[in-house]
């Protein structure tokens, strides 16, 4: 609805809603330039929601904060690539233009609902600002706006609690409020950060769920960022596996649980305790992430992978096409083939 | 009371005996700070761990669940109940008595980061309690500092490093030697993975497991985590506002849960099976201020199958099946639908079976 003029029609409704190629971002410190996002691409369909997984430090928060250009700028730096939203490289438009394109049609929530809400306004004033900084001038109308979004997250009793501060309101209250917050805008691509990292499991469950309702009734699409591989599993269409800021494998959300083939992925599967089953010992993977800073030749999962070779230490893997929608980073990939 | 309440009592005597622990912290309120009700963090608390066993924690935030394990400790003192270390009443021992007591008993914290003194070395970290207890001095307690890090993991020279030096699966290897450095009966741990990544947290797990098999002391494990419960408990307590609400045997209440609000932890977990979500019943809303908890049965307002007894009249703790199981309507809920044990995908556990091979092998012959 806040569509400016000069973006161009969406041609083909197939074609990607979110492309990101090649991205790299870097963060230059005391001790070295530190390479968070490194040659990371992926494409987020219309409509679906893309989960990128992996443990801290592999650069998946780095990257959803790259897609929104929301990263500070000394330390950090783009140092390539090109992040295509409906075929428009957003990385090379104004900041204005930028302005206009988040929390209007490109939404986001962060991790931590009790610090991404401002506390000195009630929560209706800052659904209402946002309304008004995309466009909507009649307050009364955008009160209603704001009223019905609470009411569409489910908040109870929306036409009293607009005029609540965020203290009042419970941790899940508050990721409700900041998905309102969101999706006021009609967004087509909304970013998730961890949305239910901080929140309670029966909670969490509520959210996913309406999360999942959300995104049919209002067709958006969804990049959700989480280390959870059940959060995955529920929510998600496609996925994308992070290590070490790259790519190592992109799959089907139902083939990468059936099949997963970078050795990181079955070593993060068989890590997770099972509560379906008794299990006697958890599988680890051993060793830990490679410094950031450290320029490694070959594959950077190497050091911590029991098939690694020299050729593994020397030459990175590239990110091949293995079916439709999937892509591995491993040269022994598919790993049966090479069991003696 | 207390032996009735642990559903497997062991035949060894139990190296903690908790019995109706209650702890409510006072909230002042009006102008003049006067007494404005208070949080009932945790009320008539009752249960047992027997030597070398472990008794898992369950629920979710506000529930009561760290300020029980800090209550065991006496890290807060308990309003009332008992607490009994080797059959020793630590609530009402002189505070030399007690500290000579918590030579036997030791924390693991959530938080590696702000648990470990950031200005004192590992060395310092680990020697401050061997000194303090007496366990060893001069030569023999340099010995056990590098004993321990060797326990945990950890090399000889990590000793001269900082807490900063270190990783969190790391930090809370040397949170866990310090633990283990008066060898306790019992180590309370707090949330001790839910800080750290799956592929860390598996190492810790392991960790505490081996150490248990080794020494032999018991653990309470504190977690919001059920699958991580479920992997190391033996035993297990749900509660909910600051009141048991059930416990049995590991195997039996993931089985065969007796309580709605068990059930609506296990159903909520989400589960890394595709398309495992549906037809989970729903819990509506967030759990109730502690500080004004609903009537008769605190979880009713948030519990499918609550009728009008439920909000009058709070069940107690009792027996039912193989469990202890504070709801009315617990024999109904033991007949619903347990959840299924899903078999993991061929292709899974083929790969997964090619790794460990490979790294067997790899462990057989020693790297070049």
């Amino acid at each position: 609805m806040t569509a400016k003029a000069s973006s161009p029609a969406p041609a083909d409704p197939n074609a990607p809603l979110l492309e990101v190629k090649n991205l790299r971002i870097q963060f230059h410190t005391e001790s070295g330039v530190f390479r968070a996002v490194d040659g990371v691409s992926f494409s987020v369909r219309r409509g679906a929601t893309l989960g990128i997984v992996g443990e801290s430090g592999c650069g998946k928060s780095v990257t959803s904060l790259g897609i929104m250009r929301l990263i500070a700028q000394p330390p950090g730096r783009y140092a390539g690539g090109e992040v295509l939203f409906e075929g428009r490289d957003i990385l090379k438009i104004s900041e204005k233009e930028m302005r206009g394109l988040r929390g209007g049609r490109m939404g986001m929530i962060f991790q931590e609902p009790m610090t991404s809400l401002n506390p000195v306004y009630t929560i209706g004033d800052q659904i209402i600002e946002s309304l008004r900084a995309h466009g909507v001038t009649d307050r009364k109308a955008a009160r209603k706006r704001a009223i019905e979004m609470l009411d569409l997250v489910k908040l109870p009793s929306p036409e009293s609690r607009v005029d609540d501060f965020p203290h009042q309101l419970s941790g899940g209250q508050r990721q409700r409020v900041m998905i309102a917050l969101a999706l006021v805008n009609d967004p087509e691509l909304l970013i998730a950060d961890e949305p239910t990292t901080a929140l309670d499991v029966t909670v969490q469950a509520q959210i996913l769920e309406l999360m999942r309702d959300l995104r049919e009734r209002t067709g958006s699409a969804i990049v959700l960022i989480t280390h959870d591989l059940g959060v995955v599993a529920e929510t998600c269409d496609d996925v994308v596996v992070m290590y070490a800021g790259q790519v190592v494998e992109k799959a089907p959300v139902a083939e990468l649980f059936a099949g997963p083939q970078h050795p990181y992925t079955l070593g993060l599967m068989a890590a997770v305790p099972r509560l379906d089953a008794q299990t006697d010992r958890l599988e680890t993977i051993p060793g830990s992430v490679p410094p950031p800073y450290l320029q490694l030749p070959g594959c950077r999962f190497a050091s911590r992978c029991p098939l690694a070779t020299d050729h593994c230490r020397a030459a990175p893997p590239p990110l091949r096409e293995i079916g439709p929608g999937r892509a591995v980073a491993c040269w022994k990939a598919p790993i049966e083939e090479i069991a003696a | 009371m207390s032996a009735a309440a642990s559903p497997a009592p062991s035949s060894k005597a139990p190296v903690l005996e908790v019995s109706h622990l209650t702890k409510h912290f006072p909230v002042k309120g009006g102008v003049f700070g006067r007494k404005g009700g208070s949080v009932q963090a945790v009320t008539d608390v009752t249960f047992s761990v027997a030597p070398g066993e472990t008794l898992a924690i369950v629920g979710e935030s506000g529930c009561g669940k760290s300020t029980t394990g800090r209550a065991l400790l006496r890290l807060l003192e308990p309003d009332s109940g008992t607490v009994k270390l080797d059959g020793e009443d630590i609530t009402a021992l002189s505070p030399s008595r007690l500290q000579a007591a918590r030579r036997q008993m030791q924390m693991v914290f959530q938080d590696p980061f702000g648990s470990l003194n950031p200005r004192m070395n590992v060395r310092e970290t680990l020697m401050e309690p061997i000194l303090l207890h007496g366990v060893a001095t001069g030569a023999a307690a340099e010995k056990r500092v590098s004993d321990l890090l060797k326990t945990v993991g950890l090399n000889e020279f990590h000793a001269e490093r900082f807490p900063h030096e270190f990783s969190g699966g790391q930090r809370q290897r040397i949170c866990i030697a310090r633990a283990l450095s008066t060898r306790p009966r019992l180590i309370v741990c707090d949330e001790p993975v839910s800080a750290l990544d799956v592929s860390v947290q598996a190492q810790i797990v392991n960790l505490l497991q081996d150490l248990q098999r080794q020494f032999g002391m018991a653990y309470v494990f504190i977690s919001h985590d059920l699958a991580v419960v479920r992997h190391i408990a033996r035993r297990v307590a749900v509660m909910y506002l600051g009141r048991v609400v059930e416990m049995a045997d590991a195997a039996e209440i993931f089985a065969t849960p007796r309580h709605p609000y068990t059930r609506a932890l296990i159903a909520a977990a989400p589960k890394p099976v595709p398309g495992a979500t549906l037809g989970r019943e729903e819990i509506k809303g967030d759990a109730p201020s502690a500080l004004r908890p609903p009537s008769g049965c605190a979880f009713h307002p948030r519990c499918p199958l609550a009728q009008d007894r439920c909000r009058t009249e709070r069940p107690e703790l009792r027996q039912v099946g193989g469990a202890m199981t504070a709801c009315h309507f617990a024999e109904t809920v033991a007949t619903m639908d347990a959840p299924a044990e899903t078999e993991r995908p061929a292709t899974l556990l083929r790969r997964l079976d090619v790794l460990a091979k490979a790294r067997a092998a790899a462990a057989a012959t020693p790297a070049a």
